[in-house]
């Protein structure tokens, strides 16, 4: 067959193509019923006729325009579009408990790099209180001091609304920016992570210990009681996630470590997810409950015993025995 | 043409996926642009937002969060990999198989920008695209991504000359080609050049001008006059 015949008897064809791939590269661009239907057979056929133009020898702008167009049809065709609202619930109910479960080798190794250090701090400063400048500079300290000083009120009932809702804006940016890198820096053979969490530990360990030796371990305890289950608990989670990364580098097992790092991030990215959804509840609570002084200590530390006991029991029991435990994740 | 970085990647129809990856250097200023783009909305925002008062602070900085880590994920994900300055350059993200981005990878590959661009400026990110021929920084490596060159798109080509010409039978398709890329480049070329270019396939063609003979050849392939 001739190219000039072959043209006019398929170009009917690859100009229908055409127009359909146009409009699936659009931002929200959809095909609808035959259309839909037929698109992956045509998308054969035109795989076809660049296939015979090509073993026909016939001229290479043909060639290379049915190329165009195999190469578009590839990525409409093959790329992943999903429901949304429909995996996120399943993945709060039981995706992420679940896959929390299954990565439990690295949320102990985490939790333990960011509470060992940690309580080692707050009991080496009750025993020597300057070893709080060893991790904090000493206007940090003192801002510390007034921020959880009794006497002064700027963190009590006083605080407007405008006020809780600047705090949550700095809670947001500021706490997920921290889950972020301490979760990317594993990538660094897990090195980056463990930093991150034995210095966050350390950190929080210097802090309750200096403000317990002031006394003021009443206002320090009833504000981070609170979000402290969301936020603490999110953090192990994103240094997980960031271990997994650097642990899949170090130990590849039979695959090269390109696709074992691949194959973790896979997974590593789902942790993520709810990272990022756990970090935006702490803030919400750290914003307007935390901060709320009109309520009685015990009430607080109430409160913060029932957050701490919703956070453990949804990642230890939500989604068991639901079908497919094993199956997902 | 970059015929030295080119990857082809079979489809499961057979057909072969031309990618071109993009270096480090087109990718440094995509980025710039982005950036510049970005911290322009940032500084609009807080001007703005901060007429409010401490509310507008608040929003203000969920907004810039927002726009420091997610900027380039949505316009990634929504944009078929194209964020505004890669769209600008003639890049895109794409999966390891061709297929446009998706949310997932999309999110991994920004979060992991942090450590790329350690310990300043992208120093791991471009030692580690040296590394590999995909030029992949540490979040492409482990989000399974790449970063291409976008296929120009199919121009009406003209070559100044008028009438058609055969092609001969036996000239493969990549020879077709390597005249069709004569005649398209030709207007970058001095006279003296093309002809010096085109003399040498005179046992070949057996024309008079080999030029104007090669260019009406392009014509006959693109089907002009």
């Amino acid at each position: 067959m001739k190219q000039g015949q072959f043209e006019q008897l398929y170009q009917p064809l690859w100009h229908v193509m055409e127009r359909e791939i146009i409009e699936l590269e659009k931002p929200d661009g959809r095909l609808k019923g035959n259309e839909l239907a037929s698109f992956a057979s045509r998308y054969r056929r035109l795989c076809h006729f660049h296939a015979l133009a090509k073993d026909r020898h016939y001229s290479s702008h043909l060639v290379d325009k049915l190329g165009d167009l195999v190469v578009r049809g590839h990525q409409q065709l093959y790329r992943r579009k999903q429901p949304f609202m429909q995996q996120f619930t399943s993945f709060i109910v039981a995706g992420f408990p679940r896959l929390v479960r299954e990565q439990q080798r690295y949320i102990w190794w985490a939790t333990a790099l960011l509470y060992v250090p940690g309580l080692l701090m707050f009991l080496a400063i009750l025993w020597q209180p300057d070893l709080v400048y060893t991790v904090t500079a000493p206007e940090q300290v003192s801002s510390f001091e007034s921020m959880y000083d009794p006497e002064n009120r700027t963190l009590g009932s006083a605080r407007e609304s405008d006020t809780n809702v600047e705090m949550f804006g700095f809670y947001i940016s500021n706490n997920i920016s921290v889950a972020f890198r301490t979760f990317a820096s594993g990538i660094l053979f897990g090195v980056g992570s463990i930093f991150f969490l034995v210095y966050n530990g350390l950190l929080m360990g210097a802090v309750a210990g200096h403000l317990t030796n002031a006394e003021f371990t009443q206002t320090f305890f009833t504000f981070v009681v609170g979000h402290g289950s969301f936020e603490l608990t999110a953090i192990c989670i994103a240094g997980a996630a960031g271990l997994k990364l650097g642990y899949a580098l170090l130990a590849p097992g039979n695959l090269t470590r390109k696709e074992s790092l691949r194959r973790a991030g896979v997974i590593a990215i789902k942790l993520v997810y709810g990272v990022i959804i756990m970090l935006v509840i702490a803030a919400f609570i750290e914003a307007f409950w935390s901060s709320n002084n009109i309520l009685m200590p015990w009430q607080k530390y109430l409160v913060g015993g029932f957050l701490w006991a919703v956070v453990i029991g949804y990642l230890v029991f939500s989604g068991r025995g639901l079908r497919g435990e094993r199956g997902q994740g | 043409m970059l015929l030295d970085t080119r990857q082809s990647l079979e489809t499961p129809e057979g057909a072969l996926l031309p990618l071109t990856p993009a270096g480090f250097g087109v990718r440094v200023l995509a980025q710039l642009l982005d950036v510049l783009i970005r911290y322009g909305i940032v500084i609009v925002i807080f001007i703005v937002l901060s007429l409010l008062g401490k509310m507008g602070t608040g929003i203000a900085l969920i907004l810039a969060f927002l726009l420091e880590w997610f900027y380039p994920v949505y316009f990634e994900v929504s944009r078929q990999g194209r964020t505004p300055g890669k769209k600008w350059m003639g890049i895109r993200v794409v999966n390891d198989d061709g297929t446009p981005i998706t949310f997932g990878p999309s999110l991994l590959r920004n979060l992991l920008r942090f450590v790329d661009f350690l310990p300043m400026l992208y120093l791991t990110g471009i030692i580690a695209s040296l590394c590999n021929r995909q030029f992949k920084r540490l979040g492409d490596l482990a989000a399974g991504t790449m970063v291409i060159y976008e296929a120009p798109p199919a121009r009406e080509p003209s070559f100044e000359v008028r009438g058609q010409l055969p092609v001969p039978a036996d000239f493969s398709t990549d020879e077709q080609r390597a005249l069709l890329a004569f005649a398209e480049r030709s207007k970058y070329l001095s006279a003296e050049r093309q002809s010096e270019l085109a003399t040498i396939l005179l046992p070949v063609i057996g024309s008079k001008d080999p030029v104007i003979a090669i260019k009406q050849m392009a014509n006959t392939m693109v089907g002009k006059q």
